[in-house]
């Protein structure tokens, strides 16, 4: 058999009829970054609808951490535009914002969970200092009220407050992981992003982290994009899927779809690889 | 395979279904796999239709095209919302999600239970979509479980862990708990004893008394034999050979 063609070009958007049961959240168009010469992202459209978690799936290099990072501000991009409906918000791309307006907004409305527990926590602090410094930047300035926050917080997130004292560097990667979900649900965001929030962690730690944002995403409705290459997480939490490749989207459809119906030759074989 | 059949207009029309055309294009062994084309049929609230034909003729692929979990190569879904008229097969992702929460319901012989979720949660779960409390969509699962026969000490514990029959007793409370204004039924008495059967069907008798309408699959068509209005025979798929 000869070697799968998998540089064919992606499976055509289409601009289906609209019911509008649902209105965007979440709308980014047309974003590209380079790095010197390597194309990042060619040209992205992102669209979330509220509620819903979004898994983009791809092989490492596809773009897709690099488009969360848009997502959450940390970087901006060559070309593109950005808009989260968020209550009183203007209607204005996000990537206009300077760095001050930047950082309320993600203190205010964007929620992320790193991969690496060192980007997202300051390990020498306490858990609870942690999720409390989330809630000081938004200009709480209570004690007791930020410390009872904070407990809500990581007991929501299953984090056995007992422990809300010891430091990051005193606990497992998957309290870790929790201490970071408490931090970026502290303020109820309007979207949470979750950047492989469970690569690296046994497979008994990564189903309870899973079963925690599941019963987060039901209980709260809060809306997710999750990023991971592994396909089993992404068939576990997601409602929609997009498939990165070479930073371009390739195919994106429902998730069981993209699961039992994928049109993409490149989707195709990263199904069937599958475990 | 041309099939036609037309609705006897005593009933509110829920589903049109127009020239649908299935095949799955199989990059890796470069072929194309026909399953079904031109298929036009009508079904109407309160209507039941049996699909019939032998393995492989393409009966739980209509079922899954209809429900979207595969794209069709061409044709119409149109789908009698209560909001309006919408052709499932081309409508936008996020329209099929929220029909699928509110309208649409699959229900088929295997569970996806997600590992560590107790079984009268597994359950309660489309309630608690649908803004229902937790400790009244609780209340209402535990009585779904209860009329399919699952023993009372497995509510609380993980699907995951049951016997095929068992899972499938939850997968059909879970799918049969909310009611849906259409049913895609693929083979959902497989494997189920006859306790459990009957069950089901009185639940699906329920349903069709209430409006709904069904198109499904039966392993034991006969237990469903008082509900069947109308029958749709698929022939079997064919395979395009050689090389695209």
């Amino acid at each position: 058999m000869t070697a799968l063609n998998v540089d064919t070009p992606a499976v055509p958007k289409r601009q289906p009829p609209r019911l509008m049961l649902a209105e965007p959240i979440m709308t980014m168009r047309g974003i590209s970054k380079s790095f010197g010469d390597v194309k990042a992202l060619g040209g992205v459209d992102v669209t979330v609808y509220p509620g819903e978690v979004l898994g983009i799936v791809g092989e490492s290099g596809s773009g897709k951490s690099t488009l969360l990072r848009m997502m959450n501000l940390e970087d901006t991009p060559d070309t593109g535009s950005y808009n989260l409906v968020l209550p009183g918000h203007q209607d204005r791309n996000l990537f206009d914002l300077d760095r001050f307006e930047r950082r309320m907004l993600r203190a205010h409305h964007i929620g992320i969970v790193y991969q690496n527990p060192h980007l997202g926590l300051l390990m020498n602090h306490t858990s609870s200092g942690n999720v409390a410094e989330r809630l000081l930047i938004a200009g709480n300035r209570n004690f007791a009220e930020l410390r009872e926050r904070a407990r809500q917080s990581l007991a929501a997130s299953e984090f056995p407050t007992e422990r809300m004292d010891a430091t990051p560097c005193e606990l497992s990667g998957g309290m870790q992981q929790r201490v970071q979900l408490a931090k970026a649900i502290a303020l109820e965001p309007a979207v949470l992003l979750l950047d492989e929030p469970t690569t690296g962690l046994d497979v008994s730690v990564q189903a309870l982290v899973l079963d925690t944002l599941k019963r987060l995403q039901r209980d709260r409705a809060i809306t997710m994009v999750l990023v991971s290459h592994d396909l089993g997480v992404i068939r576990t939490m997601a409602d929609r899927v997009m498939v990165m490749r070479r930073g371009l989207v390739v195919e994106q459809g429902l998730a069981d779809q993209i699961f039992q119906d994928p049109q993409h030759a490149y989707t195709q074989q990263l199904v069937h690889a599958e475990l | 395979m041309n099939i036609q059949v037309s609705t006897p207009k005593t009933s509110a029309l829920v589903l049109r279904v127009d020239g649908l055309s299935k095949q799955f294009e199989m990059h890796h062994l470069k072929r194309t796999l026909f399953a079904f084309e031109n298929i036009q049929f009508e079904l109407g609230e309160g209507e039941f239709i049996l699909l019939k034909g032998e393995n492989g003729a393409g009966k739980s692929t209509l079922l899954r095209t209809l429900y979207r979990s595969y794209l069709p190569r061409a044709g119409h879904v149109f789908y009698h919302t209560r909001e309006g008229i919408i052709d499932l097969a081309s409508a936008a992702d996020v329209d099929i999600a929220m029909l699928r929460r509110r309208e649409i319901g699959f229900v088929t012989q295997f569970l996806n239970a997600r590992p560590r979720v107790a079984a009268e949660e597994v359950v309660a779960e489309p309630l608690r979509q649908a803004g229902t409390p937790h400790a009244q969509a609780l209340v209402e699962a535990r009585r779904w479980l209860d009329a399919f026969g699952v023993k009372k000490q497995l509510w609380a514990a993980y699907p995951s862990t049951f016997s095929g029959g068992e899972q499938q007793k939850v997968n059909l409370a879970r799918a049969l708990i909310l009611p849906q204004r259409l049913l895609l039924l693929d083979e959902p008495t497989a494997s189920l004893d006859r306790d459990a059967r009957r069950a089901l069907v009185d639940r699906l008798t329920e349903l069709k008394a209430a409006g709904v309408a069904m198109i499904g699959v039966f392993h034991h068509p006969e237990d469903v034999a008082d509900l069947i209005d109308r029958e749709i025979h698929l022939k079997a798929i064919r395979v395009e050979d050689g090389e695209r």
